[in-house]
């Protein structure tokens, strides 16, 4: 036997050090049996990218977890502060890469915000119209790979299949299907090209009946119902204490939106509903994210045929440079609040960035929601959560 | 020619190769099998593949190849030159020795499956008993390799899939002593535990089983249906291999040649299962409706049927020949695909010309020949609509969780089999 086995064998597990992993002791321990420690991720199949997790499991239970994160930091609130408040516009693409657009608008608006212009009619019709086709490419994204994730594939296919429908109507706009940098600060970046309401109704035609189908697929799928009724439950008041936001919250039976809450852009304009769940499990935050897809459908249906004429951009000076002073201006995401704090000392690049994104925040959450269920709810729940790494460690 | 081969070309002969004592033709049947049973699985490769990405709007593997039709090839060219990685920290024999047991266990049940009343390794008195016992083997594979990689992952997995082949073995077994049951309900009130007399307990009855006491006998299939698929860990209750949770579960550590002693075995089982559930529960080798159209008419049209399903897939890789871009780059693949036709137009004309050739009762060997293709025809027919079955599992259904299918296995599946079986018996004794 060579060294190195031996070393492993005699090495109990009891030796070795992890007083930085205080994860809860088990509820009591047969014979001499250890808890395992799993490291789930960095490069895991389900962990959608890089997160770690640190799985202390009793057999198969899940007696606490520890999120490692950072594997994709890069710095971006530390670049702000070096980029002009132009340059940085296309930073922010980067963060939630799943959806862009609306990563877009909310530092535009931040902006705005802090120098007291609005955008044009137009602009903002375009970025309802815009933002909301990106929530439904968001949870499409969602809906495929957690639907993977608990075991079911053929979901994604179907996702990807009329996700691409969207992105050719981003390509055709403004020429990138991922990193869109659609929106400038004041306004918007280019001009509808022609026939951009003919590809945007025809996509809602289009669409109507793949969410029939999805839903055909798994929403009363027995396997389906097992596997994320009573999964990872969290409270509406474990929601807010935690600062939770987004379809988790309102699958916990809040009915917090920040488009009804504190509209912005144009969305004060349209009819829509909030749909909310009951239970705060993993089935309510599925069917909170269908219903959303569909109100999303009728937020730009409405927004479609109501597009006003006139300019896109507002009266922006070449050079950036707003007036010293803080703002904080939050957009509701498609996966939570996300919100962009600026500090101005009145030069043409900003003081201080920081972002508040979603995922990180909902991320906290997921202890609370997976002790004492099995390694295989840790997957769903992390799927449920609709993380996105690149906003996570920023 | 000696004896001991013209022996077996008799058409008298009715009795299994081994059990007949001719070692010749057993280790004949074991070598066809064994070859046959590779090629499947390589095809199978392909099917699932193709068939997987059809029902996910996507084309599959369409480079290698017309079609992708080499792609098994070169997949297991790949797996081969492989360097063939044992971690570090891994107990090297039994590391080693995991995936061959998987895989004996896998191979050894077909001894006692019954392509024909004569097509058969062995006919053992106790065949059903045996294999119930060699494919509970396969999981002995699949816990050893989970303890041998010394890593967590796949310690889960082998956990996780042994404690789910104890708990579906045991409904498993239930709704096989079902189906011997009915095999008792004859004049002299005896039932078999033979494979073959299994079947032949199905034509004396008239019925295959899956109709007999309706639904009885389709409840203890359908119990059986869903064992075998925990049994052989495929889609639901892939959980020892479930690649979203345990990364690849319990051959997480196995690559290159070694992984593909898996994946073989793996698919080697779900051929085996499927047929038994063929030889248990329709009629194994048996066409449709033997005794109603069994006049020597419609003995004929059935036997042009293996002709006439090689015809058609000739037609259809024709059509597809033809189909193929005229680009030059694809000059090749047409040609290969056409090859792939011809190949299969040749083998349904040898098909029709022995059908057509053996259509006298006069017991030529052509007979022979005749009768042993329309066996194996039936019987991988009804294997091959599990393993589309199985494929569509796949395609369509999440998986379960652990403490779910332990629930399935204990508390609704083990009832379920066990009223079955006492009904099946009381139902026996009023009706025999």
């Amino acid at each position: 036997m060579s060294d190195r086995t031996s070393d492993a064998l005699n090495r109990a597990p009891s030796d070795v050090d992890r007083s930085n992993l205080d994860l809860g002791t088990p509820d009591k321990t047969y014979l001499d049996s250890n808890e395992l420690i799993i490291n789930m991720g960095p490069q895991h199949p389900a962990t959608h990218g890089v997160l770690r997790v640190i799985l202390k499991l009793d057999g198969e239970k899940v007696l606490g977890t520890e999120c490692v994160i950072g594997y994709l930091h890069r710095g971006v609130e530390k670049i702000a502060e070096n980029r002009t408040y132009t340059m940085f516009n296309p930073y922010v693409d980067r963060m939630d890469y799943c959806a862009a657009v609306s990563n877009g608008l909310g530092y535009c608006e931040a902006v705005e915000k802090l120098m007291n212009v609005e955008a044009p009619a137009r602009a903002q019709y375009i970025r309802v119209i815009l933002t909301e086709l990106q929530r439904i490419a968001s949870h499409q994204l969602w809906l495929g790979t957690h639907a993977l994730d608990i075991g079911a594939m053929t979901p994604l296919f179907y996702t990807f299949r009329d996700r691409e429908e969207i992105l050719k109507i981003f390509e055709r706009y403004c020429g990138a299907r991922l990193t869109t940098h659609a929106f400038r600060i004041g306004g918007c970046q280019y001009e509808t090209y022609a026939g951009f309401e003919k590809d945007v109704k025809n996509f809602l035609a289009f669409f109507a009946p793949k969410i029939d189908e999805y839903e055909a697929l798994l929403t009363t799928n027995r396997i389906w119902l097992e596997r994320t009724k009573n999964v990872g439950v969290i409270s509406g008041a474990d929601c807010i204490a935690l600062g939770v936001t987004g379809p988790l919250l309102r699958a916990s039976g809040v009915k917090w939106d920040l488009r009804k809450a504190q509209p912005y852009a144009a969305y004060s304009e349209f009819d829509f509903e909030i749909p909310t769940g009951v239970n705060g499990d993993t089935y309510d935050r599925y069917m909170v994210r269908m219903k959303e897809m569909r109100q999303s459908m009728r937020i730009i249906e409405q927004a479609v045929s109501g597009i006003p004429e006139g300019p896109i951009m507002g009266k922006v000076p070449k050079v950036i440079k707003p007036p010293v002073g803080e703002i904080y201006h939050s957009i509701e995401a498609p996966k939570g609040e996300l919100g962009y704090f600026i500090v101005s000392d009145g030069s043409t690049q900003p003081y201080r960035l920081r972002v508040r994104p979603p995922s990180f925040v909902n991320l906290q959450a997921l202890d609370l929601m997976v002790r004492g269920l099995l390694v295989a709810d840790v997957i769903a729940v992390i799927g449920t959560i609709d993380i996105v790494l690149g906003e996570v460690d920023r | 020619m000696p004896n001991f081969i013209m022996s077996y070309l008799d058409p008298k002969v009715t009795v299994t190769p081994g059990s007949a004592g001719n070692q010749f033709w057993a280790l004949m049947y074991v070598l066809i099998i064994f070859a046959g049973v590779s090629v499947a699985v390589i095809c199978m490769n392909w099917i699932e593949r193709k068939a997987l990405a059809h029902f996910q709007v996507r084309l599959g593997p369409m480079r290698v190849g017309p079609h992708g039709l080499l792609q098994p090839i070169a997949d297991a060219v790949k797996l081969m030159i492989k360097e063939d990685i044992i971690p570090a920290e891994a107990d090297q024999f039994v590391f080693w020795i995991a995936p061959m047991i998987g895989l004996l266990a896998a191979f050894t049940v077909y001894t006692v499956i019954p392509f024909g009343p004569s097509e058969a390794v062995s006919d053992m008195n106790i065949g059903i008993l045996f294999m119930l016992g060699v494919s509970s083997l396969g999981v002995l594979g699949i816990v050893v390799s989970g303890w041998a990689s010394n890593s967590h992952y796949p310690l889960i997995g082998a956990l996780r899939s042994s404690a789910q082949m104890v708990s579906y073995e045991v409904a498993m077994g239930l709704a096989v002593v079902s189906a011997i049951l009915m095999t008792s309900l004859n004049a002299s009130g005896t039932g078999t535990l033979s494979m073959i007399g299994i079947v032949q307990a199905q034509q004396q009855q008239g019925v295959w089983f899956i109709f007999k006491f309706f639904p009885l006998g389709f409840i203890a299939f359908v119990i059986f249906a869903i064992a075998m698929v925990a049994e052989t860990n495929r889609a639901p209750f892939d959980l020892a291999e479930a690649e979203s949770e345990l990364t690849a579960g319990y051959h997480t550590e196995y690559s290159g040649l070694r992984w593909s002693l898996f994946m073989l075995a793996e698919y080697a089982a779900m051929i085996a299962v499927s047929s038994i559930a063929v030889t248990l529960w329709l009629g194994g080798w048996m066409r449709p409706f033997p005794n109603l159209l069994h006049a020597p008419a419609w003995d004929f049209i059935f036997s042009l049927f293996p002709g006439l399903t090689f015809g058609a897939l000739a037609a259809i890789t024709f059509i597809e020949a033809a189909r193929m871009p005229t680009q030059s780059f694809f000059k090749i693949q047409r040609i290969g695909l056409a090859v792939f036709a011809a190949l299969l137009g040749f083998i349904a004309l040898l098909l029709l010309v022995i059908a057509v050739a053996g259509r006298s009762a006069d017991m030529s060997v052509a007979a022979r020949f005749r009768e042993g293709i329309d066996y194996v025809y039936w019987f991988v027919l009804k294997v091959a609509g599990f393993m589309y079955l199985f494929i569509w599992y796949r395609a369509t259904w999440p998986r379960y969780r652990f403490d779910q299918l332990m629930k399935i296995g204990w508390k609704v599946m083990l009832p379920i089999s066990l009223g079955v079986l006492v009904v099946t018996a009381i139902v026996g004794v009023i009706f025999s």
